[in-house]
């Protein structure tokens, strides 16, 4: 009676993990789905256009009657509106996250830090909206020949957007920092400035590239701002005025439209798709690297 | 002259702080001041109009509405599962490494690339076609990192000595888990489930790369239904496989369009859409605040 009872709790204990670890599994089985769907239909564009003629071709113009498939144009759009933003976050994150850490008491920091992350939390089509219809009006005064679209509004605002993705991971690094290392300083007369630039800036330093890693991974990604708000021509440019398109935008713009499957046209969402995936995985692979070290040595 | 620059460098940091809000602050108005006047009760109720002043986001709140749900009920239980598998049973080793780095790398991908992986494995692969399954099945994956991260944050929030308290009085592991661990985690798990959800609500880009359309004058299949006949009332899950919109492909549509009427419709929609974020995303922090234990 007791064994046939310890029996059925061993064998419903060992049913609960192995379903436990069919969830975890899941995680795996979707980073293959990734790459096993963008690498099928990626090969097939392959057999059609040279990785020679897709790297430098100066033209992407695969919905024209003479097709061009050259990614620099996107590719020049997506660095362009992520330096932007970068241009907005990095300063202005870092320089939160610093003012958070060393100068602002406990209780101010717990107040601001979620309604920071409210920044991140705002849909980005509303953003895109921002950008087309409140920002670019506003530029026009101070530059009257800017396009309706344009990559510098939607790079502002994206910059707005990952400002607490900078401010937050850069704040846990430095508020990981030993107190030892602060008073130190403090006892040889150091101001607050001085301390923040000289012990905790440098000590948190891999902490704080991780952070700056993570959002450029995440303005190369972002879609809906650019989509709306900087426009749908693939320009080789790095006028900020003129309108661009980014490799996100291209996608969104190919699957508004009904393209045929299994066309050439449609194969270039996967390839711009597997473009993105390549580089966002590099850059979150970097700063999760980075993450791990600034965790270890001070915990 | 240290002590003064000291002094300046606060200024600017709460500068910074306060920059970001007031962008915020200035967009909720701007759409607020364009957008409020048309927050009608037919606004709700009637569907999308090529005539701007006749438009609303009935089927766009009933699609959002599907998707969440069900998007919910495929998260929760598989991302509570996995981060209790990772946080409880998993060996230290290098598989389980794997794992995390992989789910850490999965949060970084961008969400127009699950739209892609949508379109390839649930529309193509799967049949399923442009419909809410496939939708929140994409939506689902795109959110799994984020309940599986935090729930693994709450998990390990617990101390150990609940689960060798629960052990001592002879429970078996999964009985000290469901009945202690989970309890105990159960304000900061809900506070990360909150937060994907927020997200998937926003999310435009992958079910647009999904394919799905931006005019849908039709609802769902209605889960429940009354009819004059036995049993009166019949259920159905048929709606899952038709076609939806979400508020965010609405929004996007309208913003696309060049009349001013309809960026007036946008400006209404988005004002739905920063209700319900906000209103999550508030949920979410007055949680994570009451369930600040110090064990």
């Amino acid at each position: 009676m007791f064994e046939t009872r310890n029996t059925a709790v061993r064998v419903k204990e060992m049913m609960v993990e192995r379903l436990l670890q069919f969830c975890s599994l899941l995680s795996v089985f979707t980073t293959m789905a990734i790459i096993y769907i963008l690498m099928s239909e990626t090969w097939g564009f392959f057999q059609k256009v040279s990785l020679w003629e897709f790297l430098t071709d100066t033209q992407w113009t695969p919905l024209f009657t003479i097709k061009h498939f050259g990614i620099m144009p996107l590719l020049c759009g997506t660095m362009l509106t992520t330096v932007i933003a970068l241009m907005v976050a990095v300063p202005t994150g870092l320089i939160s996250a610093v003012y958070l850490s060393e100068y602002a008491s406990a209780s101010v920091r717990k107040i601001v830090k979620p309604i920071l992350e409210v920044l991140a939390a705002v849909p980005t089509v509303v953003y895109g909206y921002f950008a087309l219809l409140f920002v670019t009006p506003v530029l026009k005064k101070i530059f009257p020949d800017i396009s309706g679209f344009n990559s510098l509004s939607a790079g502002l605002v994206m910059g707005i957007m990952i400002i607490p993705l900078v401010s937050s991971l850069s704040e846990d690094a430095m508020h990981a920092v030993p107190m030892r290392l602060r008073e130190g300083a403090y006892a040889v007369g150091s101001q607050k400035i001085q301390v923040a630039f000289n012990i905790v800036l440098p000590a948190a330093l891999s902490g704080i590239s991780a952070a700056i890693i993570l959002a450029v991974s995440r303005a190369i990604g972002e879609t809906m701002i650019v989509a709306i708000a900087a426009g749908q021509q693939p320009h080789l440019t790095l006028n900020p005025l003129v309108p661009i398109e980014t490799i996100s935008a291209y996608i969104v713009q190919i699957s508004l439209g009904d393209t045929p499957h299994g066309t050439l046209e449609y194969k270039t969402i996967f390839v711009c798709g597997m473009t993105l995936f390549m580089m966002t995985f590099f850059l979150n692979m970097m700063s999760f690297k980075l993450r791990k070290r600034f965790q270890e040595v001070y915990d | 002259m240290i002590k003064i620059l000291d002094r300046i460098f606060k200024y600017i940091g709460i500068g910074a702080v306060l920059l970001g809000l007031i962008v915020l602050a200035v967009l909720v108005l701007d759409v607020v001041r364009d957008g409020f006047p048309r927050l009608t009760w037919d606004f709700f109720t009637s569907y999308p109009s090529s005539k701007p002043e006749q438009a609303g986001i009935l089927s766009a709140w009933v699609g959002t509405l599907w998707i969440m749900l069900t998007t919910a009920a495929l998260t929760i239980p598989l991302g509570i599962g996995a981060a209790i598998y990772l946080e409880e049973y998993a060996p230290k080793n290098r598989w389980t490494d794997f794992i995390e780095i992989n789910i850490a790398n999965l949060a970084g991908v961008p969400s127009v690339v699950y739209g892609i992986l949508g379109l390839g494995l649930f529309v193509r692969a799967l049949h399923m076609d442009r419909s809410v399954l496939a939708g929140s099945c994409t939506l689902a994956l795109l959110v799994l990192p984020i309940v599986i991260l935090s729930t693994r944050e709450a998990l390990r929030a617990v101390p150990s000595s609940i689960r060798e308290a629960a052990y001592a009085v002879g429970a078996t592991r999964w009985q000290a888990i469901s009945g202690q661990v989970l309890p105990a985690a159960f304000g900061n798990i809900l506070t990360g489930i909150i937060l994907a959800m927020s997200r998937a609500i926003g999310e435009t880009a992958p079910l647009v790369t999904l394919g799905a359309l931006t005019y849908i004058p039709f609802l769902p299949t209605p889960p429940v239904s009354v009819s004059p006949s036995f049993p009166y009332v019949n259920f159905s899950l048929k709606g899952l496989l038709d076609p939806f919109t979400v508020l965010p492909i609405q929004i996007f549509n309208w913003v696309s369009r060049p009349q001013k009427g309809f960026l007036i419709c946008a400006a209404a929609g988005i004002i739905v859409l920063l209700i319900i974020t906000l209103c999550l995303n508030g949920a979410a922090i007055y949680l994570r605040h009451k369930h600040q234990k110090n064990w």
